[in-house]
């Protein structure tokens, strides 16, 4: 591993203020993912400034209803918290459905939303990757991509954003609060994330030395009728193929309102607004969650190897929302 | 930069590289060699340890960041000679065959009993929004997951644990 230099600041401010000043240093807090790009050479930071003890490590109930989740918080602590639980079931389900225990333990709230792709060639330092080496090429593109992107991927990279509570929380329009050199910002969640272009290297739409202090989940009347359904080569501790989100309100046997998003299939998850769209006023059966299902995905466009994802979304997003209806 | 660490028991203090992980902090610097290191990537879980009651993966934690945790690894549990219940468990449903994963495997069992006595749902917990956890085999093997045998001793790992846990609250 590349040398660097460790930095513990005493609060935010000071995080934010010497980050500002080292171009080449990074934010440190569970370290699950950046540790191990350092350990394998694809990120290289001169500096670590330690936050993981700066952000708040509490979830707390917001006067609308809400709740506000501590950039601190652990992924393990969030999926037991008991209001998430029976109010958003479906961001409990996502952070259960990713890692293993032992990971969920260290990584955090606003260090899974900034985890990297899992890209074969992202990983692998011998071969080309836009996304490492800006200008090399994309090795994906014509390479093994069975894992990789069917929307709105570019000719410049094609890899996939690899975090399930992010999925979850884009669904349930969640902000992100930002401290920034700057002052404070807000950011919806699906906002946070960014398509490749021709600037795959940024994942995000964050500027140099934003740190994420907390999420806020907004009060959404239905999302106790929410659910996460993940598609993985193995029964667990594995990236998804595919992945939804989705809160469902049916009133008198139609569709009410609606909230779907995928994962497994974009640079970042892909909120479903056209499959939303095709539902309110829809009867809530199969026929519709059909039909909305293939609405969203006439803009696929898979790469040679990945073709399946399109049914594999089409059955994932109709069998979710059929499971939302209480239907068998 | 210098640290302390409580590790199995004992107050320490080291200086160390920005760079060492606490698994390389506790093999190379401390003499406690129960955290194997096995694929070095949060892949395996054959490092896994107690960080402050909490079962992690040591080789993704960089010491410098965890200047004065708890550390208790597969050593730690046993205290005064006495082995832990999960090691007498382990031994008597003969749940390894070469030993590398061991201490990993114990260590991750006893910080996910602690989990699941919380009432923590897990991936397949049917209704994460119901208080109650009934440790079934499958509710095993899915909080277990983290920690991998390539010897393929699973089916008494399995067994392990559970007996193990019927010492808790999990009848």
């Amino acid at each position: 591993m590349k040398p660097f230099r460790f930095d513990r600041a005493g609060d935010i401010s000071g995080a934010v203020a010497t980050l500002a000043r080292e171009p080449d240093g990074e934010f440190l807090a569970g370290g699950t993912n950046l540790v191990d790009l350092m350990k394998v050479g694809v990120m290289e930071p001169d500096v670590l400034v330690d936050v993981r003890r700066l952000t708040s490590a509490e979830i707390e109930d917001l006067p609308d209803g809400g709740l506000r989740i501590g950039a601190a918080v652990t992924n393990s602590e969030l999926a037991a918290d008991r209001r998430v639980r029976s109010r958003y079931p479906v961001l409990s389900q996502a952070l259960l459905a990713g890692a293993s225990g032992q990971l969920r333990n260290l990584a955090t709230t606003g260090g899974n939303l900034l985890q990297r792709t899992r890209c074969v060639y992202f990983y692998d330092t011998t071969t080309p990757c836009n996304k490492r080496e800006p200008g090399t090429g994309c090795s994906a593109l014509e390479g093994c991509n069975k894992d990789h992107a069917i929307f709105g991927a570019s000719r410049h990279c094609v890899a996939t954003h690899p975090s399930d509570m992010a999925v979850a929380m884009t669904a349930l329009d969640a902000v992100v609060l930002v401290r920034g050199p700057g002052g404070e910002r807000r950011i919806p969640v699906a906002e946070l994330h960014r398509l490749p272009g021709d600037e795959p290297q940024r994942d995000t739409t964050l500027e140099h030395a934003e740190l994420i202090t907390a999420v806020d989940l907004p009060p959404l009347g239905f999302s106790s009728n929410s659910r996460y359904r993940k598609v993985r080569e193995r029964a667990s501790y594995a990236f998804a193929l595919v992945s939804v989100a989705a809160a469902l309100q049916v009133r008198d046997g139609t569709v009410h309102d609606v909230r779907i998003a995928l994962g497994g299939v974009a640079h970042m998850p892909w909120r479903a607004r056209k499959a939303e769209d095709a539902l309110r006023g829809r009867p809530a059966g199969q026929e519709s969650f059909r039909a909305a299902a293939e609405a969203e995905l006439a803009d696929a466009v898979p790469l040679r190897e990945n073709s399946y994802k399109v049914p594999l979304a089409g059955n994932v997003i109709t069998r979710t929302l059929l499971d939302l209806t209480g239907a068998p | 930069m210098d640290i302390s660490l409580k590790a199995d028991g004992r107050e320490r203090r080291i200086a160390v590289d920005p760079r060492t992980t606490l698994l390389d902090a506790l093999r190379e610097r401390l003499g406690i060699y129960a955290a194997k290191k096995g694929c070095d990537h949060g892949q395996c879980g054959a490092c896994t340890i107690l960080l402050d009651g909490k079962r992690v993966n040591s080789c993704l934690a960089l010491a410098v960041a965890h200047d004065g945790a708890e550390i208790i690894t597969a050593e730690g549990l046993a205290a005064d000679g006495e082995l832990h219940a999960m090691q007498r468990s382990f031994i008597e449903h003969d749940a390894f065959q070469c030993g590398y994963c061991t201490p990993g495997q114990i260590v991750s069992a006893v910080g996910m009993l602690s989990e699941a006595e919380a009432g923590w749902p897990s991936h397949v917990t049917r209704d994460v929004s119901a208080g109650e956890t009934r440790l079934t085999d499958d509710e095993i093997r899915e909080r277990m997951s983290g920690n991998l045998c390539r010897c393929g001793a699973y089916a008494n790992i399995v067994s392990a644990i559970r007996e193990a846990a019927e010492g808790g609250r999990f009848r």
